[in-house]
């Protein structure tokens, strides 16, 4: 066994993996990966399965060390400025740390959160099958809160194998996809076109539990209280500010304001990725067209070894060089100042 | 019961899931024919659904588009809601111990106050009453129940608390609750119990489920103490009988 010690890390980051699914009956949320095609892809590069644990970091920077032996470890998500020893480390791609190594990662360059995936993956005790944080229920192993510096998981020693990258479709660019509902019915038609036809930013006040959107007041037909029905990721409920408020990871499981409209799987992590700030659109889709959009999504994330590639060093700095000037360092993903952190109550 | 009652409508929450509305309103009926559904579909899974959520007037249904679809699914869905209720079965009652007023239910005074009457009265009403679990939700073991006296219905507290107690027994509109972990809350806090409805490395992990029976009776402070270390060491401390 090696040691993988958190040298340093920003707020907001913690062990996530695909979530704690068949208790939300009982009040307890699902948790999870805010964007499951990247925790998935980091796993996938690692070997490991595509919703085993990982390491969520947040917006802010951090750093890896192995001690007492290699250990093998893969990036992929929002990008970042990433190095071992100096060198630079392209995302969507492995590295062995040797035994002392570091993998230091900068700031997010839009989006927000990437995932570091270990070979082996990140071991501890389950609930309800999962070890994902939930800081406000206690829960989630090897540390039931956000990660802090000297924190450390015993994971497997590196394997040796070859490194590898991962060739991952470019992401959908467009509006983001929602289908209506279910309370859509709680809004006249002139509500319900103001909130698709305007653009929207996402308040810096965001976190694991809901993102808060900024645009324009969405009036209810009703009044906004409505009886406490069930959430969904995703769920964009209207508060009676006229805000809406997106549903993510660490909802409540109930909840007692219209929501007008739901994300559609697919499009879920790619809010997650929004950077604070950012004008985006929202698009109604058919049931049809979001449950076919739904299957893709499974689909994708099921064969992402077939889009793995052996790592050629050259082709991989340049890789890491030109995402860097592609990306840009114009779009700080969030405020430091103002960028909640749902472990501390 | 169930004929007089229209179909549920079936409202889409997104390419996975759909909630199954019996009623706009907090309504008994409703809320045993979602309890109904919910049971239904534990005696005979439908492919694809991957786990069910009751609330008081809707059972919100979870599932995989890869192995069902969304018409397919309403069918089956619409199909057994239509079926006449079950005959009612003997559900689970608790009897939960509960220190009412002081430290443990700091509203208590002022709920007395606010329904001209005396703290004793309002316990002797709360503890009179026969619940029933509509739901759990919002924190984990947060059981939300119907069944309050009238006499104690009034509306939430104008500002909601950020934080209130683990174990805080309170009402607010038309219900009363169990809460099991601290957090916010714009209920009216009439006292405080040592039962966890959820605690990690205890079987059952949650005590109580929706269509269970409560009952509640009071303690003294001291009881509650001695009662708590019980409960923290993962004894459950609730009577469990047959309703």
């Amino acid at each position: 066994m090696s040691r993988l010690v958190v040298a340093s890390i920003g707020p907001a980051s913690s062990v996530q993996d695909g979530g704690r699914l068949g208790a939300q009956r009982y009040g307890l949320t699902v948790s999870g990966a805010m964007d499951r095609v990247s925790l998935a892809a980091a796993n996938t590069l690692v070997g490991n399965a595509p919703f085993a644990a990982a390491v969520e970091i947040g917006p802010f920077g951090a750093s890896f060390t192995a001690r007492d032996g290699a250990v093998r470890v893969a990036i992929a998500g929002a990008p970042r400025n990433a190095d071992v020893a100096g060198s630079p480390l392209a995302l969507d791609s492995s590295v062995t740390l040797k035994d002392g190594e570091t993998l230091t990662l900068g700031f997010a360059r839009g989006g927000a959160f990437t995932y570091l995936a270990i070979e082996g993956a990140i071991k501890g005790e389950k609930v309800f099958g999962s070890l994902a944080v939930n800081a406000r229920a206690g829960l989630g192993s090897p540390y039931p809160r956000t990660l802090q510096a000297g924190d450390e998981f015993s994971v497997d020693t590196a394997s040796g194998v070859a490194e590898l990258r991962i060739e991952l479709p470019k992401p959908a660019s467009g509006p983001i996809r929602v289908v209506l509902g279910p309370q859509d019915d709680e809004f006249d038609d002139a509500n319900k076109a103001l909130f698709l036809d305007s653009e929207w930013k996402i308040s810096a006040t965001s976190d694991r539990m809901g993102y808060r959107l900024e645009g324009p007041a969405i009036k209810h037909l009703h009044g906004h209280n409505i009886v406490s029905d069930g959430t969904v990721n995703g769920s964009i409920q209207v508060p009676g500010n006229g805000a809406p408020i997106a549903l993510m990871m660490d909802r409540g499981t109930s909840g007692g304001y219209p929501k007008i409209a739901t994300i559609i799987t697919a499009d879920v992590g790619r809010l997650a990725q929004t950077s604070a700030g950012t004008a985006f659109r929202f698009k109604a889709v058919s049931m049809a067209e979001a449950q076919d959009e739904a299957r893709k999504f499974a689909q994708l994330i099921r064969t992402l070894p077939d889009r793995l590639r052996s790592a050629d060093t050259v082709a991989l700095n340049i890789e890491a060089l030109s995402d860097a000037n592609v990306a840009g360092y114009a779009v700080s993903a969030v405020d430091a100042g103002t960028w909640q952190v749902t472990a501390e109550p | 019961m169930a004929a007089t009652l229209p179909p549920p409508r079936l409202l889409p929450s997104g390419d996975s899931a759909v909630t199954v509305e019996f009623s706009r309103t907090i309504d008994d009926d409703a809320n045993q024919r979602v309890l109904a559904l919910d049971k239904a579909l534990a005696a005979s899974p439908i492919d694809g659904i991957t786990e069910t959520v009751p609330t008081y007037r809707s059972l919100l249904v979870h599932y995989d588009p890869g192995t069902i679809g969304f018409d397919a699914l309403g069918e089956k869905l619409l199909s057994l809601a239509s079926q006449p209720l079950p005959p009612a079965t003997k559900a689970r009652r608790w009897r939960i111990p509960v220190a009412y007023g002081g430290e443990h239910g700091i509203d208590l005074e002022d709920v007395a106050k606010a329904l001209n009457t005396t703290p004793d009265d309002i316990v002797a009403r709360h503890v009179g009453g026969d619940y029933k679990v509509a739901m759990i939700g919002f924190t984990p073991g947060w059981s939300y129940l119907s069944g309050l006296d009238k006499s104690l219905h009034m509306s939430r507290r104008q500002n909601p608390r950020l934080l209130t107690p683990a174990g805080t027994i309170s009402i607010g509109g038309i219900q009363a609750g169990i809460q099991c972990l601290a957090a916010p809350s714009g209920w009216h806090l009439l006292g405080r119990t040592p039962v966890r409805t959820y605690q990690l490395h205890r079987s059952p992990t949650f005590l109580t489920e929706p269509g269970d029976r409560v009952t509640f009776f009071a303690i003294d402070h001291k009881t509650f103490d001695e009662l708590d270390r019980a409960a923290e060491a993962g004894e459950i401390i609730a009577e469990q009988v047959d309703a």
